[in-house]
């Protein structure tokens, strides 16, 4: 059974990409017959491209991709390389779970509420340094460039690769490195940067192309912080695909196609950019230069990360600011007064969404627990782990969902769905969710998994338990903490989903993060708030269990503190 | 496992253990009830590797020829957990997440009668009566060899293996404990084989000695 697991995994994350992009693909040259399109044509791709603003809307996905990329990655390496220790060191490394927990939407919205023409900062500024006595008439939030969505992916981006940096470091001995670079005159900074990062670099890529894809084809984030006319590729496409003229669907297909394009592309630049770097740091590497501009990169890290961290923290209170405000003149600080009456309102809504949210979380959550724990019980079983650092093809595959843009092949995915005759349910959803859960799930676990001392299983089973009873009796009780963080990421990934749901569900299966999604256009502060409040306090709840439990759990076993 | 199939000998037929293609070990012995045979070398002499292969966590990379057999039963081809060789570690590696108690019980079969008498038995033969409930985080080095050691000794192994077991405690610990674990050995009757490059070790095991290459 346990053997199974590895090949369950790559079939349930790349059977349903393929057959997504493979339908995607005919429709866009014109054929699907249950739309009437019985011939292979070009004509879909003769109407995207007569599209008004296409090129712009292609360069702005293009352009946030990059960009959101580019800079999240310096401010993460600019910190580490920064990093000593020191209070806000450790404060910004206790900020990254829940920083990561905090759903792009919810994030978004916290932003826009911040930086919008009538938004906090104007605010505080206001009349005072800006003389503003009414919100001026700017386009902040939604600029023509895609510079709010750049900042808004940024802010969660940089906790993702934060993350996934400090698991990469374990494999580096870093602190030998360092002060071997160091006890050569290398202040500590540029010791880092010189001698630590061009090896982390190769451990962390697959996360960057992920946020790469990510960034390019995002599309609920886009939908509330993104530019309008024209609005980006990915949410160009969602239009066309919901247009009530269903003939429109051949060339949303082919702008599916076009999407996948970009993100390709956006990849091979990046790797371009890569070599480029390469070749050009390999002089400042073994220049030896020891100490020039270390202090203005150590400050440079720290303030953004900073800033970063703040942003998306103050962002989250003027959600729930927003949400308790009764009348709120603009350039006052703070409203008037206080009221329950959005939440009062808002509560017979939600609870439905609320529950549906944590069902659809729970379940995909466990189902991508129970196939990580298999495919990792038995690489442990048949001696056959990867070697650290190493690139084997299985954990390429994990990332295929992250790297393949969701809308590229949703959409596909919910025709070969409806051509098997699966109605959109909330089993579907589950589904949906597992692709991009289980990914989490695994990464977030195999860490903990394979740097288990073995010996651990060894006692037992040389005490006569067998190896199902090492598993239950020892293996998982001492993992319990970094099981539990693993399920709270799952759940954190899922609660967020927004365009799985609400394509699987089509529609039918409201989430908070649809609704709250939903609710962007209508530019109700009050009820977003409510909502996008809502949001972002369902993933917490998890990373709460996953501290809390262990504790709970461990408080008479002082062993188990620091977990393994 | 019942009391007839105790009080045998432990035997390495003809074993031949190979990397690569590079002998790392050859070993022929026959370790009786109760003896303890020391194999000594200085590290990367493939004293581990022969443990790995006694116990049955040989890495699948080594290619082993030759047969390991309890009495007159072939264990080469068992899997760890029914071969009935016990192991100690140089660390005692007493479960974090169960008490002292949850660990000696973890040693005893699942068919033990009266489990909480032997338990509380063990921790008696060793002074540590009443210490079932405890934290074993909070136990010292010495008591928690000691737990170690009676974990194993439940576990009615019919042969034990021992990973340079005292190299981690300090100078006056060792002594004591290396009399502890040899004379339970012998009371219990088990063949034994010691790895280890202390020479005091061998000494104190008083049984023949082997040295690795």
């Amino acid at each position: 059974m346990l053997r199974l697991a590895p090949w369950l995994i790559t079939l349930l994350l790349v059977g349903p990409i393929l057959a997504g992009l493979a339908m995607a693909v005919l429709p866009a040259f014109g054929y699907l017959p249950a739309l009437g399109g019985e011939a292979f044509s070009l004509t879909p791709w003769r109407e995207l491209f007569a599209q008004p603003g296409l090129a712009r809307s292609v360069g702005i996905s293009l352009a946030s991709g990059l960009a959101t990329t580019a800079i999240s990655l310096t401010v993460v390496l600019l910190f580490l390389a920064g990093a000593s220790g020191s209070r806000l060191d450790r404060w910004i490394r206790r900020m990254i779970s829940p920083l990561l927990s905090i759903p792009h939407a919810a994030a978004a919205f916290g932003l826009a509420f911040l930086i919008a023409p009538s938004g906090l900062l104007a605010r505080l500024a206001s009349p005072g340094l800006t003389g503003w006595e009414r919100p001026p008439d700017l386009l902040i939030v939604q600029d023509p460039w895609g510079l709010s969505l750049m900042a808004g992916l940024i802010i969660k981006e940089i906790p993702f690769l934060l993350l996934m940096s400090l698991a990469a470091l374990h494999q580096l001995d870093v602190e030998r490195r360092v002060a071997m670079a160091r006890s050569l005159g290398y202040r500590p900074t540029l010791a880092w940067l010189k001698a630590v990062a061009p090896s982390l670099y190769p451990l962390i890529r697959l996360p960057i192309f992920a946020v790469i894809a990510y960034a390019s084809s995002v599309v609920d984030v886009a939908m509330i912080l993104g530019p309008t006319l024209p609005p980006t590729l990915a949410v160009s496409i969602l239009t066309w695909f919901n247009d009530p003229d269903l003939s429109r669907r051949f060339m949303a297909s082919a702008g599916a196609l076009l999407q996948l394009g970009v993100t390709a592309a956006a990849l091979a630049i990046w790797w371009g950019l890569e070599c480029l770097i390469r070749r050009l740091g390999r002089g400042w590497l073994t220049g030896g230069q020891r100490r020039a501009g270390e202090r203005w990169l150590l400050m440079t890290g720290k303030a953004l990360i900073l800033l970063a961290a703040v942003t998306a923290l103050v962002g989250i209170a003027g959600l729930a600011l927003n949400s308790l405000a009764g009348f709120w003149r603009f350039p006052d600080g703070l409203p008037q007064a206080f009221t329950l009456q959005h939440w009062q309102r808002a509560l017979p809504s939600l609870g439905g969404p609320v529950s549906a949210t944590l069902v659809i979380a729970t379940a995909s959550t466990l189902l991508a627990l129970g196939l990580a724990l298999a495919a990792l019980e038995n690489e442990q079983r048949s001696g056959r782990q990867p070697a650290q650092g190493q690139l084997s093809s299985a954990l390429t595959l994990l990332y295929l969902p992250l790297i393949v843009p969701q809308i590229a092949f949703l959409f596909g995915l919910m025709v070969v769905m409806e051509s098997l005759g699966a109605r959109p349910t909330r089993w579907l959803v589950i589904f949906g969710h597992l692709l991009f859960v289980l990914p989490y799930v695994f990464l977030s676990l195999s860490e903990a998994y394979r740097r288990f001392d073995p010996r651990w299983s060894r006692v037992a089973l040389t005490l006569g338990a067998t190896p199902n009873g090492a598993f239950w009796r020892v293996r998982l009780p001492m993992l319990l903490a970094p099981m539990l963080t693993a399920v709270a990421v799952g759940l954190a990934v899922s609660i967020g989903q927004y365009l799985p749901t609400l394509l699987l569900g089509a529609g039918r299966v409201p989430t908070v993060t649809t609704e709250a999604v939903a609710l962007a256009a209508g530019g109700n502060r009050r009820l977003i708030g409510v909502w996008a409040l809502m949001q972002a306090s369902l993933p917490l709840i998890g990373f709460l269990i996953a501290v809390g439990l262990p504790r709970l759990l461990w408080s008479n076993r002082r062993g188990m503190r620091g977990t393994p | 496992m019942t009391q007839s199939c105790r009080e045998s000998h432990l035997v390495f037929d003809k074993v031949h253990i190979a990397l690569h293609g590079r002998t790392l070990l050859t070993l022929d012995a026959r370790i009786a009830p109760g003896e303890v045979l020391t194999v000594m070398g200085p590290s990367g002499s493939g004293k581990s590797t022969l443990l790995a292969f006694a116990a049955g966590f040989l890495s699948p990379a080594f290619e082993a020829e030759g047969q390991v057999l309890l009495g007159e039963h072939d264990i080469t081809a068992l899997p760890a957990e029914r071969r009935g060789v016990g192991l100690l570690f140089q660390d005692p590696l007493l479960f974090p997440h169960l008490s002292v108690g949850g660990n000696l019980r973890f040693g005893l079969p699942r068919a033990a009668p009266d489990k909480a008498a032997k338990v509380a038995a063990a921790l008696a033969a060793i002074g540590l009566a009443g210490f079932g409930e405890r934290d074993p985080a909070t136990l010292s080095g010495g008591q928690q060899s000691r737990v170690a050691l009676m974990r194993l000794l439940l576990s009615t192994p019919r042969a034990v293996l021992l990973d340079e077991p005292f190299s981690k405690l300090d100078t006056a610990l060792r002594n004591e404990m290396r009399e502890l674990v040899f004379s339970r050995l012998r009371e219990a009757g088990l063949p034994s084989l010691l790895v280890t490059h202390d020479h005091q070790d061998a000494a104190a095991a008083g049984g023949p000695i082997i040295t690795l290459e």
